[in-house]
């Protein structure tokens, strides 16, 4: 295929822009060298997400490009936000205005419903991924569908949707070029906003070159975009059917509204005679006031963009068409009545924790093995099924980062730390840990006993040779130097300095 | 699936573990709103990627003129421009996809992020604003709105069944964050300060 390079594509203003996804700097890849695979997934064992962050972090290329990108992001998000006085405030009413819904959800769910049929849309109702899937599936049959057009959602993915329609004979083309090279690569999204950012400029030539026919030899973005642009727009003349997402509903309109950089959903949603958009429950807020609270959080949290480059918002059908919404529970009205966990519904999908999060910028978000990632990831994802998430919990360092970042303001770290405790409460905790943590248990009971292992810890820790300390069992060593150790502890200290006779220990 | 909604609502009515949370009032944020949104509007919509054309007092549709520099189909949907093709009530919206440049007018402008509303009225057959290669908006400086806060009190939100903000052109950055205009969408996008007649 030869792509016609228009001279938008190397105009040298777009350069000096860092609009959209875009980084703010140039950070080309320098080598070419295997992308490393995800998780390895063996049914319902638990994922072993530390091994295959291992595999990514030995492929130095790709695990430098990707952190250098994510925390890239993560900066342009700060420089937006000192650019808005009111950013903690929009933080706090976000945060409440999440909470305000999702403790009157039923009410709201039921307003919406009678909003948007009033409109012309038709509601329908799924408990979980399987029925999801049933009802759209049969939306497409009754209709004589055979290719539908579809822009990026997280919750499809949960829902194994285009497994479910490949053997059902639906063709379904991803239009967005991250979600579109996953797809044509066989590979879920590693990040809810960036699906493709684990992947280097020339894993990119190396799928199209196969699935789409590109040039294998030509890795330039520019160029690469524009064979997915040139493949893929017939195939939008031609769907049947459309599919988006949503990121936001509003009840008291009955409008839904989708956010994206590329126009796809724009394109998905106006082109065929028929619509149909997968929401999840949890994504509805009250009115049209509080929209505007999100739509300025959204983007700015997850790129550093003001906006999205599109904000679609539907409240009907357009004449002589069709439009369907499915809202889809899969987990969520449970997670509702989780005393420490519901928090984790008020998720706006931005990002913004992957991307400050030290352990996903370099691990890759395909090692957790989990349709979410990161530390968003692991709190909703042991939800889904406790066992095989049960590890996720511990790929974190509890810096806090990501709680301070998130725009709806999720206690996220803590709420790592309270499924650290439940977990290891319901005895879903491997092996190894359950050893180190009874023997770690026996040191920290006694304070005798403490006492007594620090200086032979710290000594420990000074004299042992590296190899001691850097071994396959302590995964802290990994990828880390551990920090000069004091001389002294800090009751060694404070007995010397501080303390007044007389005073006596207690033990 | 009807019992499945009446499930959905049971359990979440029987999982409200977190009592009635207070719903919050949202405030405008505009009091620093400066008197000439014009210029704000400027800056932001450049910082989104798009172009803001230069106005000319003689001849006003001169600039859309200039704008239009490569061959193909040109289609205005506005009464102050004459292109080569118009929408008909039979114009379907694949009908769109041969062409080269749209002209059409925003409903509104906002400020804070340099965006553009439109609706079916606007657009009169939606893909107008996403199959052509390139956009060329007129937008009257009356309608702009400082920031999203008074966008959403605009009329348009309950009176349109489709409605869109477009912020400067397609866009993508899926590869190593290499910005690229024309992902699916527009390849460029263009804006004309013109008062509605």
């Amino acid at each position: 295929m030869t792509a016609e390079l228009h001279e938008e594509l190397t105009d040298p203003h777009a350069d000096q822009l860092d609009h959209g996804a875009a980084s703010s700097r140039p950070l080309k890849s320098r080598i070419s060298e295997p992308q490393p695979r995800g998780a390895k997934i063996r049914g319902n064992r638990p994922v072993d997400q530390s091994e295959a962050a291992n595999r990514f972090m030995a492929a130095t290329e790709h695990e430098a490009m990707h952190d250098a990108r994510l925390w890239d992001l993560r900066q342009k998000r700060d420089k937006e936000m000192h650019g808005i006085e009111e950013w903690e405030e929009l933080r706090d009413l976000a945060s409440g205005i999440k909470e305000h819904t999702l403790s009157k959800l039923d009410y709201y769910l039921e307003l919406f419903e009678k909003n948007a049929t009033a409109n012309g849309i038709k509601v329908h109702w799924a408990k979980d991924g399987a029925e999801h899937n049933a009802i759209v599936l049969d939306i497409l049959r009754s209709r004589g569908v055979e290719l539908l057009i579809k822009s990026k959602s997280m919750l499809t993915e949960e829902c194994g949707f285009r497994e479910f329609m490949a053997k059902n004979n639906v063709e379904v083309i991803e239009t967005d070029l991250g979600e579109r090279i996953q797809q044509l690569d066989d590979e879920a999204p590693s990040h809810v906003v960036v699906p493709a950012v684990h992947k280097l400029r020339t894993d990119v030539a190396s799928v199209f070159a196969k699935t789409i026919g590109s040039d294998p030899d030509n890795a330039d973005a520019h160029y690469l975009t524009e064979c997915q642009r040139e493949a893929t727009r017939p195939l939008i003349l031609s769907a049947q059917a459309g599919m988006t997402g949503g990121n936001f509903v509003v009840a008291e309109t009955g409008t839904f509204v989708v956010c994206t950089n590329e126009g796809n959903a724009d394109l998905s949603a106006n082109t065929p005679p028929l619509h149909i958009a997968s929401i999840g429950i949890e994504k509805l807020i009250p009115g049209l006031d509080d929209l505007a609270v999100f739509i300025r959080l959204l983007s700015r949290s997850a790129l550093g963009s003001p906006i999205t480059q599109y904000t679609s918002h539907f409240r009907g059908p357009r004449e002589g068409s069709e439009m369907h919404v499915v809202l889809v529970d899969n987990g969520r009205s449970e997670r509702l009545g989780m005393e420490k966990f519901w928090p984790g519904l008020k998720c706006i999908r931005c990002g913004a924790c992957m991307n400050t999060c030290p352990v996903f910028r370099r691990s890759g978000g395909l090692s957790y093995g989990a349709t979410y990632a990161g530390p968003i990831g692991l709190i909703i994802d042991p939800t889904f099924n406790v066992h095989k998430y049960r590890n996720l919990p511990y790929s974190s360092t509890m810096n806090g980062s990501c709680t301070n970042v998130c725009p709806v303001k999720i206690n996220i770290h803590e709420q790592i730390a309270d499924w650290r405790r439940t977990l290891a409460g319901d005895g879903e905790i491997s092996p190894v840990k359950k050893v180190m943590m009874k023997a770690a248990g026996e040191v920290l009971a006694s304070p005798v006993v403490y006492r007594a292992s620090l200086p032979l810890g710290r000594s420990a820790l000074r004299h042992l040779p590296h190899f001691m300390l850097y071994n396959k069992l302590n995964t802290w060593g990994r990828k880390r130097d551990i920090p000069e150790t004091p001389k002294q502890t800090f009751n060694e200290w404070y007995r010397k300095n501080r303390k007044q006779p007389g005073e006596g220990e207690k033990s | 699936m009807s019992g499945s909604r009446e499930a959905i609502l049971g359990a979440i009515r029987k999982n409200h573990v977190q009592g009635e949370r207070a719903r919050p009032a949202v405030p405008l944020f505009d009091q620093a709103a400066p008197f000439d949104l014009k210029a704000l509007f400027q800056r932001s919509l450049e910082r989104m990627g798009g172009r803001m054309l230069t106005p000319d007092a003689t001849d006003p549709m001169a600039p859309v003129r200039q704008a239009i520099v490569k061959p193909g189909p040109v289609l205005s949907c506005v009464p102050e421009f004459e292109g080569d093709m118009k929408i008909t009530p039979q114009t379907k919206p694949t009908d769109i996809a041969p062409v080269e440049y749209a002209v059409l007018r925003a409903a509104f402008g906002v400020a804070e992020t340099g965006s553009l509303c439109f609706t079916e009225k606007q657009l009169h057959v939606n893909t107008t604003g996403f199959l052509p290669q390139h956009l060329v908006i007129l937008l009257d400086p009356a309608q702009i709105v400082y920031n999203l806060h008074n966008a959403y009190q605009r009329p348009e939100w309950t009176q349109a069944h489709y409605a869109v903000f477009q912020s400067g052109p397609s866009a993508t950055a899926d590869i190593e964050g290499v910005l690229v205009h024309g992902a699916q969408g527009v390849r460029s996008l263009s804006v004309l300060f013109h008062p509605a007649s």
